[in-house]
C-alpha cells in the first residue's frame, strides 16, 4: 500500500539529508533496512502509536538546536572500575575510550568492523523481527544509517561493566548509534550509558541473550534540556536467560525510549524499569512490548514519573502471551506522582494473551503527594523540601529496586538526590 | 510548659467546629491525661497542636515554652519539642525505618542549631532503645510501618519519641491495639522518659495505661471543651461510672 504523500514526503526528506554507509558486511542489512524504512515511513502524528507523543521533532530533516547545559555535576559511574568507550555527538573518541578490550568480551566498532563479522547475522535481524505487529520506522532508520556503534560478543562472564559515555558538545548535532550486544551461553555482561548524546539521539541496541545467560542494563539519560532522543533497545532471550534494564531520564525536551523483548527460552527472565524526573518542558515517553513465547517466564515492568510545572510523561506498556507460552508470570506497573496540576501522564497498559494458566497483571496510577505521610515526616521534624523529597524518592524506589546492583542502585538514587536539592535551590 | 487558652478550632473545608474553647495547662515535669467520649475533639486537640493542615483557628492561643505553637510549622514545633504519637502511625512504603529516624533527628538538630548525629553513634542510640522496646534489627529496616502491626506501629512511636528527647510528648491513644504484654514495654518506654523537665499529654479511653503510667491530673474532654479536672481519682470514676453524669453536671 503507498503511504499517504505527507507522510512520504517526510520520510523521503529525512532520507535525503543522511548517507548510508557503503560497502563492507553491514551494507546488505542497511539497505533492507532502508527498504523496510521506505515501505514503513517515519511516524506522523496521526499513527495509533504515537497518539501521545508528536514524532515531528524526531524526524525531521534537521535536528531542532539544543544548546550544552553544565549542571556542574560529575558525571555518573566515574567512580566505579569499569571500560570506558566514548562518543562526543555520536562521533567515537578514541582518547577518551579505554582499550577495546577485555577478558570475556570481544568488542569491535561498527564503523571499523570489516569483512565477516559475527555481528552479520545479529545487525538489524532483532529490529526487523521487532517490526510486527507494530512497526518502528526510527528503529529501521537507525540500522540504515547509523554511523558507529559498538559491537559486542560476550564470551564469558565479564569482570567489570563496559560503560558506553555519550558527551554533547555541538548544539545541532544529530547523531545516530547502533549496537549490537550478543551474550553466548553462560556470559554475563553489565552495560552502563550515560551523557545526553546529542542535540538529537537516534539509538538501537540489540540484545541477543543465549541459555543461561545474563544481560544486565542502566542508563541514565541526562541532564540538558533542549536534548531530544529516540532509542530502541530489542532483545531475544534464551533458556533460563535473565535480562534487566534500568533507565534514569533527568531533563530532556522529548525522550521516546522503546524496549521490545521476545522470550523464546523457557524459565527466561526480564525487567524493563524506568524512573524519570521531569520538570516544566519535559515530555518523556516509555513504549515496551514484551512477548512471551515460551513456557515460565517472569518478566516485569516498573515505571515510574515524577512530574511538575507542566511535564507530560508517557506509557504504552503490553504483555503478549502466544498459545503456548503456558506458566507465564507477567507483571506491569506504571505510576505517576504529580506534583502539580499542570502535568500529565498518559498510560495505554495493554494485556493480550492467548494462553490459558498464565497470571498476569496491570496496573497504573497517578496520584499527587501523600499528604497524610507528608505531615507525618514534618511532624517528626523534616522540614517539607525535604520530606517531600524523601516521598519523590520513595515513590521511585520500587523501580530503582529493579537494578540487580545495590551498588548501582544507590548511585541512581543520589543522582536523583542531587537532581531534587538542586530544583529547590 | 504546654498552655492551651480559650483555643476555638473549626474544619477548613466545613463549617463545623470542632474545638469550643480549650483550656489546659501541662507543667514540665508532669503527666496529664485527657479522657472523653468518641468525637470529643481528642485528636483534633493533638492534630491542631503539631501543626495539621486542614484546621482553622478561629481563637484562643497554645503555647510551647513561651513560644507561639500556632504560629510555626510542623516541622518547626518538632524541633521546639513537641512530639506526638498518633493514635493511627502512617505507612509510608518506600522510605527506610533508619533513614527516617536518622532524618528526623538530625532535622530536629539542624533547626536548634547543634551538632548532628553521627551514623555510628546514631546506630548505637538507636539499637539499644529499639532492643528495650522489643524492636528487631528487621523491623527497623522495613520501610516506616509498613505491614506492621498495630502493636508495632505503636512501639515504633515510642521508638522515635524517645529518640528525638522532645519536651512535650502528646499521646493519642497509644494503648489502644496493644497486648498485655505490650502495653507494659510501651509504658515502661514511656516512664523511663519521664523526667522534671518534660511534660506529657496522654489521650486513652482506659485506666489501664493510667496503671502503668500514673497521671498527676486528669482531664475530661467533651464536645470541644474539658468539662472537668481533678486527680487520678477522676479516671477511675469514669472506668466505673462511665461519662453521663459528668455531661449531666456540665449541663
Ligand atoms: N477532617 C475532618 N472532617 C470531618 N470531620 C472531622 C474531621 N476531623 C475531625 N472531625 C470530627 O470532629 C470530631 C472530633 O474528632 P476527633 O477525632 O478529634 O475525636 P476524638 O475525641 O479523638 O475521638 P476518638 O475517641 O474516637 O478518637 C468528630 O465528630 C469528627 O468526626
Ligand atoms: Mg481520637
Amino acid at each position: 500500500m503507498a503511504l499517504p504523500q505527507p507522510k512520504q514526503d517526510a520520510t523521503e526528506a529525512r532520507i535525503a539529508a543522511l548517507s548510508l554507509p557503503e560497502g563492507g558486511w553491514s551494507a546488505p542489512a542497511r539497505k533492507d533496512a532502508l527498504a523496510r524504512l521506505r515501505a514503513m515511513g517515519l511516524p506522523h502524528a496521526r499513527d495509533e502509536y504515537w497518539k501521545y507523543t508528536r514524532p515531528e521533532t524526531l524526524v525531521s530533516a534537521e535536528a531542532p538546536k539544543a544548546s550544552v547545559f553544565d549542571s556542574g555535576e560529575a558525571p555518573i559511574f566515574g567512580e566505579r572500575d569499569r571500560l570506558k568507550i566514548v562518543f562526543v555527538d555520536g562521533v567515537f573518541d578514541a582518547e577518551a575510550s579505554d582499550e577495546l578490550a577485555l577478558e570475556g568480551v570481544e568488542i569491535a566498532r561498527l564503523a571499523e568492523a570489516t569483512d565477516i563479522h559475527w555481528a552479520k547475522d545479529l545487525y538489524g535481524t532483532l529490529e526487523t523481527n521487532g517490526q510486527t505487529p507494530v512497526e518502528r520506522p526510527l528503529a529501521a532508520l537507525n540500522t540504515a544509517f547509523a554511523s558507529d556503534g559498538i559491537l559486542m560478543r560476550v564470551t564469558g562472564k565479564v569482570a567489570k561493566p563496559i560503560n558506553l559515555i555519550y558527551h554533547h558538545k555541538s548544539e545541532s548535532s544529530d547523531a545516530i548509534l547502533h549496537h549490537v550486544v550478543k551474550v553466548e551461553e553462560g556470559g554475563d555482561v553489565t552495560i552502563l550509558e550515560n551523557g545526553p548524546a546529542a542535540a538529537r539521539f537516534n539509538k538501537v541496541m540489540e540484545v541477543d541473550v543465549a541459555d543461561n545467560a545474563g544481560f544486565h542494563h542502566v542508563r541514565t539519560q541526562g541532564r540538558d534540556h533542549e536534548r531530544r532522543a529516540a532509542t530502541h533497545i530489542f532483545g531475544r532471550l534464551g533458556t533460563e536467560s535473565t535480562f534487566k534494564t534500568f533507565t534514569l531520564t533527568v531533563n530532556g525536551v522529548m525522550t521516546r525510549n522503546e524496549c521490545v523483548l521476545e522470550l523464546n527460552g523457557d524459565d527466561a527472565v526480564a525487567h524493563v524499569a524506568g524512573a524519570c524526573m521531569g520538570d516544566g518542558d519535559f515530555h518523556h515517553d516509555d513504549t515496551v512490548f514484551i512477548t512471551h513465547d515460551a513456557v515460565n517466564c517472569e518478566s516485569r515492568q516498573v515505571f515510574k514519573k515524577v512530574l511538575r510545572n507542566g511535564a507530560t510523561g508517557v506509557f504504552q506498556g503490553k504483555i503478549l502471551v502466544k498459545p503456548d507460552a503456558q506458566k507465564t508470570d507477567g507483571y506491569q506497573i506504571s505510576q505517576s506522582l504529580l506534583l502539580d496540576d499542570d502535568s500529565q501522564f498518559l498510560a495505554k497498559p495493554e494485556l493480550e494473551i492467548y494462553a490459558d494458566d498464565v497470571a498476569c497483571s496491570h496496573g497504573s496510577t497517578s496520584g499527587a503527594i501523600d499528604e497524610d505521610g507528608l505531615f507525618y515526616l514534618r511532624a517528626r521534624g523534616l522540614p517539607r523540601g525535604i520530606a517531600e523529597d524523601l516521598l519523590t524518592i520513595a515513590f521511585i524506589a520500587e523501580a530503582v529496586q529493579e537494578i540487580e546492583d545495590e551498588g548501582l542502585q544507590e548511585e541512581i538514587v543520589e543522582r536523583v538526590e542531587a537532581w531534587l536539592l538542586r530544583r529547590r535551590g | 510548659m504546654l498552655e492551651i487558652k480559650n483555643l476555638q478550632v473549626k474544619l477548613e473545608e466545613e463549617d463545623k467546629q470542632i474545638l469550643k474553647g480549650v483550656d489546659l495547662t501541662v507543667e514540665a515535669g508532669k503527666v496529664h491525661a485527657i479522657m472523653g467520649p468518641n468525637g470529643s475533639g481528642k485528636s483534633t486537640l493533638s492534630y491542631v497542636l503539631s501543626g495539621k493542615d486542614g484546621y482553622e483557628v478561629t481563637g484562643g492561643s497554645a503555647e510551647l515554652l513561651g513560644e507561639d505553637l500556632l504560629d510555626m510549622e510542623a516541622e518547626e514545633r518538632a524541633a521546639a519539642g513537641l512530639f506526638l504519637a498518633f493514635q493511627y502511625p502512617v505507612e509510608i512504603p518506600g522510605v527506610g525505618n533508619m533513614t527516617f529516624l536518622r532524618t528526623a533527628v538530625n532535622s530536629q538538630r539542624k533547626a536548634r542549631g547543634e551538632e548532628e548525629m553521627s551514623s555510628t553513634e546514631f546506630l548505637k542510640v538507636v539499637r539499644e532503645k529499639a532492643k528495650s522496646l522489643k524492636i528487631d534489627a528487621e523491623m527497623l529496616k522495613r520501610p516506616v510501618n509498613v505491614g506492621f502491626s498495630g502493636g508495632e506501629k505503636k512501639r515504633n512511636e515510642i521508638l522515635q519519641m524517645a529518640m528525638l528527647e522532645p519536651k512535650l510528648c502528646i499521646l493519642d491513644e497509644t494503648d489502644s491495639g496493644l497486648d498485655v504484654d505490650a502495653m507494659k514495654l510501651v509504658s515502661d518506654g514511656v516512664n523511663a522518659l519521664r523526667s522534671e523537665g518534660r511534660g506529657f499529654l496522654v489521650i486513652t479511653h482506659y485506666q489501664r495505661l493510667l496503671d502503668h503510667i500514673k497521671p498527676d491530673v486528669v482531664h475530661i474532654m467533651y464536645d470541644g471543651r474539658i468539662i472537668k479536672t481533678g486527680g487520678p481519682e477522676l479516671a477511675l470514676e469514669v472506668e466505673t461510672q462511665g461519662y453521663a453524669h459528668l455531661i449531666e453536671e456540665e449541663a
